[in-house]
């Protein structure tokens, strides 16, 4: 495994006071720029403010350039942004056009995330601020310029999709933009940002999305690029993790007509060809002799046993409130579940690939990049150059759930050790879906045990919660800040701070070593603690013979959002009304993360050892919904993501090797058994949470919740399993 | 060796193996990257092109094999259903990353080319060869719905 270690949180510090400055070097164009970096300057055009932040840009020929720091991968922070900067500039929606910025912290970092990059459903949250006082100062700039060529006062100057009026005279962004650009730029705090009220933008239904070309083939994709005299590589990786290369031999690739290259590169060989089919071939000649005495030969049988046998004992304490322990030794009527979950893989569409010229000390390097700032700085260190000569362009990616921000930048350090070695030749590393899929770097396998006892109210008077897996922090280059005492946050989210008012609680973690690649996955620890803490208390209410959504309603008291999500979908699923037929049943979950809350009701048939989800009624409570339909969308898609994972999707070992390697053996979700989804935003005004993640981790509990009102059965294994 | 293929509609030589298949020949040979590459094992659909009208998983079919046939990519896609579906898909904002959806607008095209009035089993059965892993479904089978009544009302008028 790598070793690198980056602190880039030192070298982006967000500060508290944001700059504006016109961009002198555009020439006509008028570049609205937000610094965040230099904490030390005054506000207001200072000139030690060497480092702009430009997200907007008006050209003469009326095009609002709008600069995205962060990734798209579809969940939509093209549009989301885009739609901030429209609100505050009173543009014309059309004249809107999005493109990515470079790679460039100090100019396009996010405080979210304290580096340039994508993560934490934190884009729009994020920028909601920042873009609409970009759109806002921009705006002023321009009524500034049409006051002054009019001569009248800015205060009569109204404008309105994307034209400034003043009696019978107008002018379009275009026409003012070199005079705005003479203006000088407002300070923050002049800024008037627009009431809920006044919106026309933010939360519009109808906006049409800004991250064009998915319906006519013509968006680029890392897969489509294609350079002058770019060459494909193809990687074989050692078929346990850890084994390396003993020896090879490459004479019958090298005989094939259009194979230029096949050498050894950390880990592994690369196989360098005129295109892909040709290095795939030429690939599958090869003959490898692998050293495995240091790889994980471990079944995942025998890795979950041992989780198993694990958490039987005290781990270290990550949460300690009252006194669990005493309590539950002293009662004998313990409530107890053990929860188990498999390796996933992230098995996003596009397999992952990157593009990438070295040429002395500069690299360029082209490709869905999802953390800009550590790419940047790993291949940096890889060449021992400066940040500054490697330049990433980032381009929409084909999905991601996690697997882009790869913590080590895996990928993209494999592209430029090949593009390092063939010196001025851009090189296009293609992995394939085996590739991808036995790769590895997984959502890790855990085991969980949630034992409680109820007071004389039924309700749970003490929890004790242990977990144990693999932190997906160790040893990454934001282990300083993840991991306290030994303790990774991210192993419990979740299930650390419950929202359930239960007055004693002990949460303990045991952090596994097993030599296997693992990262964060689409809600990251949520993907398991929801399911643990939700099935849990479902448990709890049915001991207890309560009905599931008043028994949590009841343990939520003084917990005002998820009673408010609570009462808000048992009103839209109308679940007080519901009888259960043969078969037939309803079940419910909730769960709070990314600053997000999101309960789902499932109606699910069950026919002998088979089970069929139905339908899927979700509210979502995001604070603002600045797209609802990119939030609708992104709930949708999660539900498909977290139902995929609940019915089918797991990678298992056997002695080291990978059983699954493509889509027959990985089985996600298809259409054939999609429910019916429908789902249903809880209005609210406040500032906007994340989306692109929270409604992943509430439908397997959901589901697994009807089926144990259904069967009897409590299923606490994922995949679900009725048999 | 030198194959003719009839690509939307214009004849190319290409000089590749018998054996690479057709997707690549297409993608890196003749520069049309719409169509994707997702599993090479006509697993998931996102390759899918229309070959003699019928939905093909071309990551699969040797070049030699698509000789003298009419092979119809995204780029290509003008029947009146293939223009119905991506308009519905305009209305239905169907993409989230969009890899998928060359595959799954080809696979919708040659399901209303054959039926232009499906069932939801029958939009099932068609559409399940392709893989969405950004969980667009619902929205792909409203998208064929509102494509199948614009078809109709185009039909009737
Ligand atoms: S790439 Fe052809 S079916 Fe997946
Ligand atoms: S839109 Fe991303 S895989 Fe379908």
């Amino acid at each position: 495994m790598n070793s690198h270690r980056f602190d880039y949180s030192a070298k982006f510090v967000p500060s508290r006071r944001q700059f504006l400055k016109v961009s002198a070097g555009a020439g006509l164009a008028l570049g609205l720029n937000l610094g965040v970096a230099g904490s030390s300057a005054q506000q207001g055009n200072s000139d030690s403010l060497l480092e702009y932040n430009a997200f907007v840009s008006i050209s003469p020929d009326n095009i609002v350039r709008v600069m995205i720091r962060n990734t798209e991968m579809g969940q939509g922070p093209y549009t989301g942004l885009a739609t901030c900067i429209a609100e505050e500039l009173d543009a014309d929606w059309n004249q809107i056009v999005c493109e990515h910025a470079p790679a460039n912290t100090e100019k396009y970092g996010n405080a979210a995330l304290g580096s340039q990059g994508t993560g934490g459903s934190s884009s729009v949250p994020g920028g909601y601020i920042e873009m609409r006082e970009a759109g806002a100062a921009a705006k002023a700039m321009l009524v500034a310029a049409a006051a002054e060529q009019w001569n009248v006062p800015e205060t009569e100057i109204e404008v309105n999709n994307g034209v400034l009026a003043h009696g019978n005279r107008t002018s379009s962004f275009g026409e003012l933009a070199v005079a705005a650009a003479r203006q000088s730029v407002p300070s923050r705090d002049s800024l008037q940002l627009k009431s809920a009220g006044e919106f026309k933008f933010i939360g519009n239904e109808e906006l049409s999305r800004k991250d064009i070309g998915k319906n006519d083939g013509t968006a680029i994709f890392t897969q489509d690029i294609k350079l002058p005299g770019m060459l494909t590589a193809v990687v074989v990786h050692p078929p346990r993790f850890g084994g390396k290369v003993q020896s090879f031999d490459a004479s019958d690739a090298l005989a094939i007509d259009g194979v230029q290259h096949v050498f050894d590169i950390e880990d592994g060989i690369a196989v360098v060809a005129n295109d892909y089919w040709t290095a795939l071939k030429a690939k599958g000649t090869l003959h490898v002799e692998w050293d495995d005495s240091e790889a994980e030969h471990r079944s995942t049988e025998n890795i979950l046993q041992q989780y198993h046998e694990i958490v039987q004992t005290p781990g270290a304490v990550a949460e300690s409130v009252g006194d669990a322990d005493s309590l539950l030794a002293a009662s004998d009527d313990v409530h107890e579940l053990e929860f188990e979950f498999p390796f996933l893989s992230h098995a996003q569409m596009e397999p992952l690939n990157c593009v990438a010229m070295v040429d002395g000390d500069r690299a360029e390097l082209t490709y869905g990049c999802q953390t800009q700032t550590r790419d940047q700085e790993v291949v940096a260190e890889l060449l021992g150059t400066d940040v500054s000569k490697v330049s990433i362009k980032t381009v929409f990616a084909g999905g991601g759930f996690g697997r882009r921000a790869n913590p080590f930048s895996d990928y993209v350090l494999e592209t430029v050790r090949i593009a390092q070695r063939l010196q001025g030749t851009p090189i296009k590393l293609v992995w394939s879906r085996e590739d991808d899929m036995e790769a590895g770097y997984w959502r890790p396998a855990y085991v969980h045990k949630l034992a409680a006892t109820l007071n004389s109210d039924n309700n749970p008077e003490a929890l004790q919660v242990r977990v144990a897996g693999q932190s997906i922090m160790e040893g990454t280059a934001l282990a300083e800040r993840a991991i306290v005492n030994g303790i990774d946050h991210s192993s419990m989210e979740g299930l650390v701070g419950m929202t359930y008012a239960i007055p004693n609680r002990q949460v303990e973690l045991h952090t596994t070593k097993v030599g296997i690649p693992v990262q964060w996955f689409r809600s990251v620890g949520n993907t398991r603690t929801a399911f643990s803490k939700e099935v849990f208390i479902d448990h709890l209410a049915e001991s207890a013979g309560e009905d599931p959504l008043n028994y949590r309603l009841k343990l939520f008291a003084g917990n005002a959002k998820e009673t408010e999500v609570l009462n808000f979908i048992a009103e839209k699923s109308d679940w007080r009304n519901f009888t259960a037929s043969a078969g037939k049943g309803r079940g419910l979950a909730i769960h709070s993360s990314f600053g997000s809350t999101v309960a789902q009701v499932v109606d699910v048939t069950v026919d002998g050892d088979n089970f069929t989800v139905d339908r899927v009624i979700a509210a979502v409570h995001v604070g603002t919904a600045v797209n609802p339909d990119i939030v609708k969308a992104q709930a949708e898609g999660s539900i498909v993501l977290g139902l995929s994972s609940a019915l089918s999707d797991q990678v298992t070992l056997t002695d080291g090797l990978v059983d699954q390697n493509n889509f027959h053996t990985y089985q996600v979700l298809r259409m054939n058994r999609m429910p019916e989804i429908e789902v249903h935003i809880v209005p609210s005004e406040a500032m906007p949470t994340g989306i692109g993640e929270p409604a992943t981790p509430v439908i397997a509990p959901a589901v697994a919740n009807v089926i144990a009102a259904a069967t009897g059965k409590r299923l606490t294994s994922l995949p679900l399993r009725l048999a | 060796m030198v194959y003719e293929l009839k690509v939307n509609g214009e004849t190319f030589e290409v000089d590749v193996d018998g054996d690479m298949p057709l997707l690549w020949v297409v993608r890196d040979h003749l520069d049309f990257t719409g169509s994707k590459f997702g599993c090479g094992l006509a697993q998931c659909g996102a390759c899918t092109m229309q070959v003699d009208g019928l939905a093909t998983r071309t990551c699969v079919l040797p070049v030699s094999s698509a000789v003298g046939r009419e092979i119809t990519t995204i780029e290509g896609l003008q029947s009146e259903a293939g223009k119905a579906v991506q308009a519905a898909w305009e209305t239905a904002q169907v993409p989230q990353c969009g890899y998928c959806q060359s595959g799954q607008i080809m696979s919708a095209t040659a399901l209303l080319e054959q039926n232009s009035n499906p069932s939801d089993r029958e939009i099932e059965t068609a559409m399940s060869g392709n893989i969405c892993r950004c969980g667009t479904y619902p929205r792909i089978k409203e998208g064929i719905k509102l494509a199948a009544q614009a078809i109709n009302a185009m039909e009737v008028a």
